[in-house]
């Protein structure tokens, strides 16, 4: 018991491994929220009418919108007018080589690991990395660029893409889809924007690394991929957030647009400042992400691996509209000390045999709350279709809970629905069996969660499933007790 | 190389131990016999480390140093080795990775250098055939899904492979036919040498015709009562623990 009380409080008491504040001049904008504040971000931006008329009909319909409290989360309120809503890196950020980027700004990658310099050489990965909401660097856009893929941030692509921005935003997720959503859809500030012409595979995995760093900034991302017919696009997102008092919000959306056969992969590693062992601090993180298969036989699939945030309340759902489209969500869940996690996904069915999976595992650590919540929903018309769903609970002790809110709506009767659901606690004779073998209990305790999870970590890109295995090792360490 | 002196151990405020006394010198092999419940297992399980038990008095000396105070993980690596009972499964945990883990623990500590990939599987291989393990159960997740000899014979297989000092063998010969018996008493005996010790836990003196020890003793209730060469096995498999429970009644 002793050393096991010894590993815990070496290890609660260790900082947030990637908690440091970068000292970068920045473009704030008052705290505060109305008509007036989404004009000055829009025209900060230069846009062009119809996204100021977008982000305005959304601000609209977010005044009339109550902060959703379905899910099992214990959220303090959130005071929208604390928050200031711009922030950017003063320094305009176009460079020709990393030599003019802000050296302080290079030292936060290198502190989070991610040398950029490397990171430019790096075949196969293409990075179009985010600090505090306007994209600073983007990488091999030229190799892209050949193959008629487009790489950039949103505010880019609003200037050199008008019409296909137009085009898609709010197609899978509406303005005001949710409460969050339609936050974000009034204040974003950037993200990022890619387009698969037809035909074409996309020859890298493309990735974008978000970061929160300026004080009592919210941060409001803004994602859309759009695949034409037969192309094919692996995106990854992964996150790390500076370590912070206060509490960050989050609301940022994704959406995936899949036409005629095109497949999308999105993968997401999320460690966000979860707050300290006493539950203070850390990032409020509310994502919609979605994907509309809208084409014939398009597949979808979202990974994620969520280990940050002290909430996190987020659903990647598919929306299976063309025949025989296929959806995927696998997940991994870890909350630690007083971390709370509602997530889970959503899966409706419109076209004739669709097909969608959910994998889920949630660890729970501490005193945490880690939650499933799951929507399958097969509509009348689509006849033939399959779910299989499978949500697993992982206990490390007695203090933390595992639920499961599973709901199954099946309108036709060709249509078959499974779900499992198992609930265990991390063995101690598991633990013991290791430690006799040589391996100390925190190894020991990476090494079972992982096996737990490898399930969904098999479906990461390579170089992110490596990423992947560590965040859960650090994330747990020292929560069996 | 292990002594062990006036040892009590309790288990939830039971007393399991009540003085035992056992002298382990490099190069023997002591067996430990006796009916149900009479500690055997506990004095494995205490010998390992295992949290639950709680010593009361008494020390245990391992080359020379206090085994009580250190945790199990730095026992093994001093060179105890603990062959299950009931070896856990491990599910999505490979074998390979497991055991890579274990020996490059084990070397580090030594201060030697870890192995790589190439040469784990080499070793591996090699002890492989020294316990007759099948190179698909190396594929597979720790102990999922073995049958009970299997998750025996992976037992012995990982002693073979972490060469241990001391082995202590918690009732290995459990559940094994005769076939699966000699296995893991071959790769018992193929590590024996002058320099390493082995404690055997068993109920039947049939192990014991393949692993030949030093000396036997009988643990009843929590004590060491009679203790002679590798005869008394035989004479315990004649007449019975009754004998014993007779000769101990008071």
């Amino acid at each position: 018991m002793e050393d096991q009380d010894k590993i815990l409080s070496e290890v609660t008491q260790r900082e947030y491994k990637y908690g440091f504040v970068t000292d970068i001049e920045t473009d704030i904008i008052e705290k505060g929220l109305n008509e007036d504040v989404i004009r000055l971000i829009s025209a900060k931006k230069e846009e062009p009418e119809f996204m100021l008329n977008f982000r305005l009909e959304a601000y609209r319909k977010w005044l009339k919108m109550k902060m959703p409290n379905w899910a099992y989360l214990k959220v303090p309120p959130i005071d929208f007018q604390a928050i200031s809503y711009y922030a950017a890196p003063k320094k305009k950020a176009q460079y020709e080589s990393l030599d003019e980027v802000d050296p302080e700004l290079l030292e936060t990658f290198n502190k989070l690991g991610i040398p950029l310099e490397e990171q430019k050489h790096l075949a196969g990965v293409a990075v179009d990395a985010v600090i505090d909401s306007v994209s600073v660097k983007t990488t091999f856009k030229e190799t892209l660029a050949e193959k008629g893929i487009i790489f950039c941030s949103f505010s880019e692509a609003v200037k050199e893409h008008p019409e296909l921005v137009k085009k898609y935003l709010g197609q899978a997720v509406p303005v005001a889809d949710n409460y969050f959503a339609a936050l974000n859809s009034a204040v974003f500030s950037d993200g990022s924007f890619c387009y698969i012409p037809k035909g074409v595979r996309c020859p890298m995995e493309l990735s974008t690394y978000f970061r929160i760093n300026a004080a009592n900034t919210g941060q409001f991302e803004r994602t859309l991929i759009v695949a034409d017919d037969d192309s094919y696009v692996s995106y990854l997102e992964g996150c790390t957030a500076p370590m912070r008092d206060e509490n960050q919000l989050h609301a940022a959306v994704v959406e995936i647009i899949a036409l005629d056969r095109a497949e999308v992969k999105y993968s997401t590693v999320q460690n966000w400042y979860p707050g300290d062992k006493n539950g203070k601090g850390g990032i409020y993180n509310f994502v919609t992400k979605r994907g509309v298969c809208r084409g014939v036989s398009s597949k979808i699939s979202w990974t994620q691996v969520e280990t940050g945030s002290a909430i996190t309340w987020k659903y990647p759902s598919c929306i299976l509209m063309g025949d025989n489209s296929v959806g995927e969500f696998n997940s991994v869940a870890v909350t630690n000390n007083h971390q709370q996690a509602d997530t889970g996904s959503k899966m409706i069915h419109i076209g004739k045999n669709t097909k969608s999976t959910i994998v889920s595992k949630g660890i729970s650590a501490g005193k945490s709350d880690n939650s499933y919540r799951g929507l399958v929903k097969i509509l009348p018309g689509a006849k033939n279709s399959r779910n299989f769903s499978q949500c697993d609970s992982l206990l490390l002790n007695d203090t933390c809970g595992a639920h499961t809110f599973p709901y199954i709506e099946v309108g036709n009767k060709s249509s078959v629905v499974e779900h499992e659901a198992t609930t265990s606690k991390i063995g101690e004779d598991q633990i013991f069996y290791c430690n006799q073998r040589g391996i100390d209990t925190e190894t020991a305790i990476g090494m079972i969660v992982n096996g737990y999870a490898k399930e969904v970590l098999n479906k990461l890109p390579m170089e992110f499933a490596v990423e992947a295995q560590k965040l859960l090792q650090i994330s747990l360490e020292g929560s069996v007790g | 190389m292990l002594s062990i002196k006036d040892l009590y151990v309790s288990i939830e405020g039971m007393e399991i131990l009540k003085g035992i006394n056992l002298e382990v010198k490099p190069g023997e092999i002591h067996a430990i016999m006796g009916p149900n419940g009479s500690g055997k297992s506990t004095l494995a399980s205490v010998l390992a480390g295992k949290e639950e038990y709680e010593v009361t008095s008494g020390e245990v000396l391992f080359e020379g140093e206090n085994l009580l105070e250190k945790a199990p993980e730095e026992r093994a690596k001093e060179g105890l080795f603990l062959s299950f009972q009931y070896p856990v499964e491990i599910p999505g945990v490979p074998m390979v990775n497991f055991l890579k883990s274990a020996v490059n623990e084990h070397r580090k500590y030594k201060g030697e250098k870890e192995l790589t990939a190439g040469e784990f599987l080499k070793l591996m291989r090699e002890k492989m055939d020294m316990v007759d393990m099948h190179p698909n159960l190396t594929n597979r997740s720790v102990n999922e899904g073995f049958s009970g000899g299997e998750k025996k014979k992976n037992e012995i297989f990982q002693m073979a492979l972490l060469e241990p000092k001391l082995a202590i063998l918690d009732e290995t010969d459990s559940g094994l036919d005769i076939d699966a018996l000699k296995t893991v008493a071959n790769g018992v005996n193929a590590l024996r040498s002058p320099e390493r010790s082995a404690i055997v836990v068993t109920h039947y003196q049939r192990l014991l015709d393949y692993i030949v020890p030093d000396y036997v003793h009988i643990l009843y209730k929590g004590k060491i009562v009679k203790t002679a060469g590798k005869e008394l096995a035989l004479e315990l498999e004649e007449k019975g623990y009754d004998w014993i429970k007779t000769e101990n009644a008071n």
